[in-house]
């Protein structure tokens, strides 16, 4: 398909020339148009985009940092509509409430890269992040407890141990008669 | 206002629940798997009495009563039971007689009931109750071509009793109790003259009474009585028509007693006169027409009375023989069999009374096996196409089993020797040998599908009526399940038994066909008239590791003579093919037998036998043995529940007994005894837990995820006691009299454990104990119901063993050895719950691991056996139990324990006269095999928790294998037409 595609297309003309720079000034500023006026601004403009940017930037990065709030709200409802009986609809919420923040945990650096920028913060976001996605893991954790999947009771770990030998023994009963 | 509405649901769901939970236990079989993995033989036992039907009614069967209280009518032609009553141990029967030609005459219980069964179909027509001072030898006559009334009597005398039945309705006629002191009567005869009936009877020890009876209304005619010089024994025959021969009380000489109308002559006879060297004890059996022969356990002689002169013997039979009684040919004469041993063989002679000395048929038997010595021989005529007389006879013989011998062949023979098992063990079977062809694996392989075929078109209800019947044989006769190999699932065993005639035979699990047996020559009647006894069974040896190669072995422990202290015998036999290996004839008594745990270097086990001196003696006697045993002597100890002297006594062992030399025996020191006070206790039954009793965890999980620790001791004894008052049956003592004790003790140190006091109930107890819980059966006086309650036991000292770091870690003392010397602290809960049945028999199912639920198997009064699942008999159940407890899976309590018949694991079958019932694991966890055995045998498999480890029979592997291919065809044609999509949406 690629290569079909790549084939079809010999050649291409590039009609728009985007760039400010190469605008002629053979044509004539229109009317009431003056270029110094924006072009004066430019600078200050800039850095106001910038500086806007870096707060959205660092605004963004505190909300995706806070996402997992609301995710681990959802969950904690799912959990509790789940019961506390093994079942599959329990297990397979509480594995995806294990599941979601590792994976999450995984690809820190990723959900952040958009944001990335010297200037601003993205540190504490991103602590918040991973301690709300451990959170989230604890919560599941928890609930696996109160599943009653985790060995966390002396019955898991005695419920297979083998009886202890007996020293003495002792036969016998009612004589043949 | 919302609450209110939701109780009701509550209920409901509760209700749900508890259905459902119901639903889950009750574990039955569909009709069409009955007879898949189960058999029901059916056995009558040893015959005692027989009686033909006569040659007119044209039927050709046989009435026979047996000494496991069974009266059967079987076929002549091929042996099998046409019908069949098993009649209670507590009414035994006596005599059998036929009346009318349509009706079985039985007298039991000591002459006090007689029934009167209809032939051609058991169906008891009357019954009559005569009161009657209960004799040992009751008589049963009856009368023949009676012209005096209507209908046929029959008299039944008993003691100082005659009574006169009619035989149509069982109605007394009349009844006369003679008057004379301590009078027996012995014979009741028919006069030549009707009308007229004798009663000849003994009173005392010397007086010989004869009574002249009008049969029409019991009125005394003449009464005679004679002293005789010199004692009676009480043995007195008929010699002829007239003529009475007697036993004096030494055994030395016999009274030929002639009685004419009115008179009473006598003549004395030395038996040492007619037969020599008699020195065993002999009996007098009567052939009439003035022929009687003299039988001692090895010979049998025939003598002929020469009016009361004097008695001449006529022929001496020197090998072990049996004589039939006479039997009257149409002719006026009488013939009688005599079968004698000969070698392998048997032979068998008729001849007439007439002429004693000749003989008419002498024929030569084969006996295919060995079967032991002829004890009993039931003589029947036939004629033949050429109207002359032919004889058949049925033939006991030592093993029990019963033959039919026709023409000089045995026509058909019947196992009856299994309808009194002993003791019964089990064994692997050889392991499948390598370099099966391929040529039949394919032929395999190709049933292996046809039949898959056959099942998947039952499955999808496309099998017409022939091939549903096909699908039912090739399922039923599963040639896998009868083979003579060892399975993966451990289902093939055999079953090794001991019979009460000490013949050990061996059956196959699969279909219950004997794969061998051995008559033990050890346990065989001697010459001296000594009747050994079998006693049990054991595994002597299974081999594992490093004596692979060899057979498994079993022991066979009996005993030499009635008494306790004779002498025991062992015989150990190859498992595989029978073969006695070994005989010995111990020197000394056995009183108890135990085996050990411990095994030598050939993987014999070690066992020990107490005799009655208490000297323990060690087998077998081989110096590993000894030094095996020697190590763990200390620590092995015996216990004696001595049910006479109400005391159980605990004992150590010590090195070397002092009287003899002998390095294999030990002394014996009594450490503990536990004395009941007679006046108030009176032991009625030990129990203990089963050596090869597997238990998978000490702890149990309950719903909250806490532990309990059970007390897991294999030396832990349940006693019960009855107070004496109660030790009768039920209804023989008032409620405030009856108490019912149980005790749990710790054989050891004769530690009382546990002690709990029913009051107001009383046995006949029986329990089973298994892991940390006892389970038994009594009767409730007061609330006139049977009773079954359970008592857990569980370890306290372990519970505080509940850190989960110090369990990770394992810093436990759980898995520390346990001494019965540090004192145990248990807690016990018990509880207890109304019955229907009464119990005859009570076991629990054994699986391989003991990680499968138990059921506790219940041989119930009506000869069935009930699996009753053990979560019936938690002492945790609650009316109410909370939502935890009914995830753990604990059921409501009820007042009384459900008995659902889906449950009867014995299905439409009775195994008559239930005795015994062993459950065996198998090598699958979820299966044990359970064999259950009285008059009848029955064996089947049991799945308590279902089958979880395997998949069951019913699985359609042809449907799984369709499904496969039919997956994998949609798979190929989806990725075809997805290629085929996919290049036209290019070419677009």
């Amino acid at each position: 398909m690629e290569k079909g595609k790549g084939l079809a297309r010999r050649w291409a003309v590039e009609l728009h020339d985007a760039s400010s720079s190469s605008a002629s000034p053979a044509v004539p500023d229109p009317p009431g148009f003056t270029r110094s006026a924006p072009d004066a601004d430019d600078a200050a403009g800039a850095r106001q985009r910038k500086d806007s940017e870096t707060a959205w930037k660092a605004q963004k990065a505190w909300e995706v940092a806070q996402a997992p709030f609301k995710n681990l709200m959802m969950m904690g409802f799912m959990m509790w509509m789940a019961g506390s009986t093994v079942h599959l609809f329990s297990i397979g919420i509480t594995f995806s409430a294990l599941w979601q923040p590792i994976s999450a945990l995984r690809s820190v650096g990723k959900v952040f890269e958009p944001f990335k920028d010297p200037r601003v913060d993205t540190i504490a976001p991103k602590l918040l992040f991973i301690a709300l996605n451990l959170a989230a893991m604890g919560l599941g954790v928890w609930k696996l407890n109160t599943l009653g999947l985790l060995p966390t009771n002396p019955s898991d770990w005695v419920s297979s141990l083998a009886p202890a030998r007996e020293v003495e023994y002792a036969g016998g009963g009612i004589p043949l008669i | 206002m919302a609450a209110p509405p939701r109780r009701p649901l509550l209920i409901l769901l509760a209700g749900l629940f508890v259905v459902a939970s119901l639903a889950t236990l009750a574990e039955a079989i569909y009709e069409d798997q009955v007879g898949l993995a189960d058999w029901h033989q059916k056995y009558i036992g040893k015959v005692k009495k027989a009686v033909y039907h006569s040659q007119k009614s044209g039927r050709r069967r046989v009435v026979v009563l047996t000494e496991e209280n069974v009266i059967s009518s079987l076929d002549l032609r091929s042996g099998d039971i046409f019908w069949r009553h098993v009649i209670d141990k507590n009414d035994p029967l006596d005599q059998l007689s036929l009346s009318l030609g349509k009706y079985v005459l039985t007298l039991s219980s000591g002459g006090t009931i007689l029934r009167a069964w209809n032939l051609p179909d058991g169906q008891m027509i009357w019954e009559t109750n005569l009161q009657t001072s209960t004799a040992s030898n009751p008589q049963l006559h009856v009368m023949s071509n009676n012209k005096v009334a209507k209908d046929n009597l029959v008299l039944v005398s008993a003691g100082r009793w005659i009574y006169a039945v009619s035989s149509i309705d069982g109605s007394i006629s009349w009844e006369k109790e003679f008057s004379l002191d301590g009078l027996e009567i012995k014979q009741v005869l028919q006069s030549p003259e009707n009308g007229i009936v004798y009663a000849v009877g003994i009173a005392g020890s010397s007086k010989l009474a004869l009574y002249h009876l009008s049969a029409k209304t019991g009125e005394v005619l003449k009464d005679i009585q004679e002293s005789l010089p010199g004692e009676l024994s009480g043995e007195i025959v008929l010699g002829s028509d007239n003529v009475l021969v007697a036993l004096n009380k030494a055994r030395s000489s016999l009274f030929l007693i002639e009685f004419n109308s009115g008179r009473i002559s006598y003549n004395k006879v030395h038996v040492s006169d007619l037969v020599q060297d008699l020195s065993e004890t002999f009996k007098l059996q009567s052939l009439s027409n003035g022929v009687i022969a003299l039988r001692t356990p090895s010979t049998v002689s025939l003598l002929e009375l020469k009016d009361t002169d004097g008695l001449e013997v006529v022929q001496r039979f020197d090998q072990p023989a049996a004589l039939s009684d006479a039997l009257t040919i149409a002719e006026k004469d009488e013939a009688f069999a005599v079968v004698q041993h000969v070698g392998s063989q048997i032979e068998f002679i008729v001849k007439f009374t007439s002429d004693a000395s000749g003989k008419i048929i002498r024929e030569k038997v084969n006996i295919d096996q060995h079967r032991g010595n002829v004890e009993k021989v039931f003589l029947n005529s036939y004629i033949r196409t050429d109207k002359s007389h032919g004889f058949r006879a049925l033939v006991v013989m030592e093993d029990h089993s019963l033959l039919l011998i026709q023409q000089g062949e045995v026509v058909w023979s019947r196992e009856d020797g299994l309808a009194s098992i002993v003791d019964v063990t089990t064994s692997e079977l050889p392991v499948e040998k390598d370099g099966v062809s391929v040529a039949d694996v394919e032929h395999n392989l190709f049933e292996w599908l046809k039949g898959h075929m056959l099942k998947l078109k039952g499955t999808l209800m496309l099998a017409n009526a022939d091939e549903v019947a096909a699908i039912q044989a090739l399922r039923l006769k599963s040639s896998e399940k009868n083979k003579m190999t060892r399975d993966h699932n451990g289902f093939r065993k055999l079953l090794i038994v001991l019979t009460k005639a000490g013949k050990v035979i061996a059956l196959h699990t699969g279909d219950g066909r004997i794969i061998w047996s051995n008559l033990l020559p050890s346990l065989r009647a001697s010459r001296f008239g000594v009747m050994p006894s079998a006693l049990r069974i054991y595994q002597w040896q299974v081999p594992h590791h490093s004596v692979m190669r060899e057979n498994p072995s079993v022991l066979v422990v009996g005993k030499s003579g009635a008494e306790s202290s004779a002498p025991g015998v062992f015989s150990i036999l190859d498992s595989y093919s029978g073969e006695e290996l070994n005989a010995m004839k111990l020197d000394h008594s056995v009183v108890q037998i135990i085996p050990l745990t411990l095994k030598d270097l050939s993987e014999q086990r070690l066992h020990l036998i107490v005799d009655s001196n208490s000297n323990a003696h060690l087998y077998p006697k081989s110096p590993d043995a000894l030094d095996v045993f020697l190590h763990e002597m200390p620590n092995l100890y015996f216990y004696s529940v001595d049910i006479l002297t109400n005391v159980i006594r605990g004992y150590s062992l010590q090195k070397s007994c002092d009287t003899e030399g002998d390095e294999y025996c030990f002394r014996t020191k009594e450490l503990w005894s536990i004395i009941f006070p007679s006046d108030s206790e009176r032991i009625a039954i030990s129990e203990t837990r089963k050596m090869n009793e597997v238990v998978h965890t000490q702890a149990k999980t309950i719903g909250d995820h806490d532990v309990m620790y059970k007390y897991l001791s294999k030396n832990i004894v349940f006693v019960a006691t009855v107070s004496p008052k109660a030790a009768g049956d039920i209804g023989s003592a008032l409620p405030e009299e009856a108490s019912l004790v149980v005790y749990l003790i710790d054989a050891v140190t004769g530690r009382i454990l546990h002690r709990v006091t029913h009051h107001g109930a009383q046995g006949p107890v029986h329990a089973v104990l298994s892991e940390n819980w006892v389970v038994y059966h009594y009767f409730n006086l007061r609330a006139h119901r049977f009773e079954m309650a359970v008592i857990e036991i569980y370890d306290q000292s372990r519970a505080d063993n509940k850190d989960v770091m110090k369990l990770i870690l394992g810093k436990h003392n759980l898995s520390a050895p346990i001494t019965s010397y540090a004192r145990p602290e248990v807690v016990v809960k018990s509880q207890s719950y109304f019955f229907t049945h009464s119990v005859k028999a009570m076991a629990v199912t054994q699986t391989a691991k003991g990680i499968t639920s138990k059921q506790l198997l219940i041989g119930t009064i009506s000869d069935q056996v009930l699996a009753l699942d053990k979560r019936y008999l938690d002492p945790r159940r609650s009316a109410n139990p909370t939502q935890q407890e009914k995830e753990e899976g604990i059921i409501p309590l009820t007042d009384s324990l459900p008995i659902i018949p889906q449950s009867f694991v014995t299905h439409s079958h009775q195994v008559e006269a239930l005795r015994g019932i062993v459950s065996i694991p198998a090598k699958l966890e979820s299966t044990t095999l359970v064999f259950t055995y009285g008059v009848d045998l029955f064996y089947t498999q049991l799945a308590p928790s279902r089958t979880y480890d395997s998949l069951t029979d019913e699985f359609s592997y042809a449907l799984l294998l369709i499904t496969i291919a039919v997956l994998v065809a949609a798979i190929i044609v989806t990725w075809i037409w997805s290629e085929k999509k996919e290049l036209r949406d290019k070419w677009r």
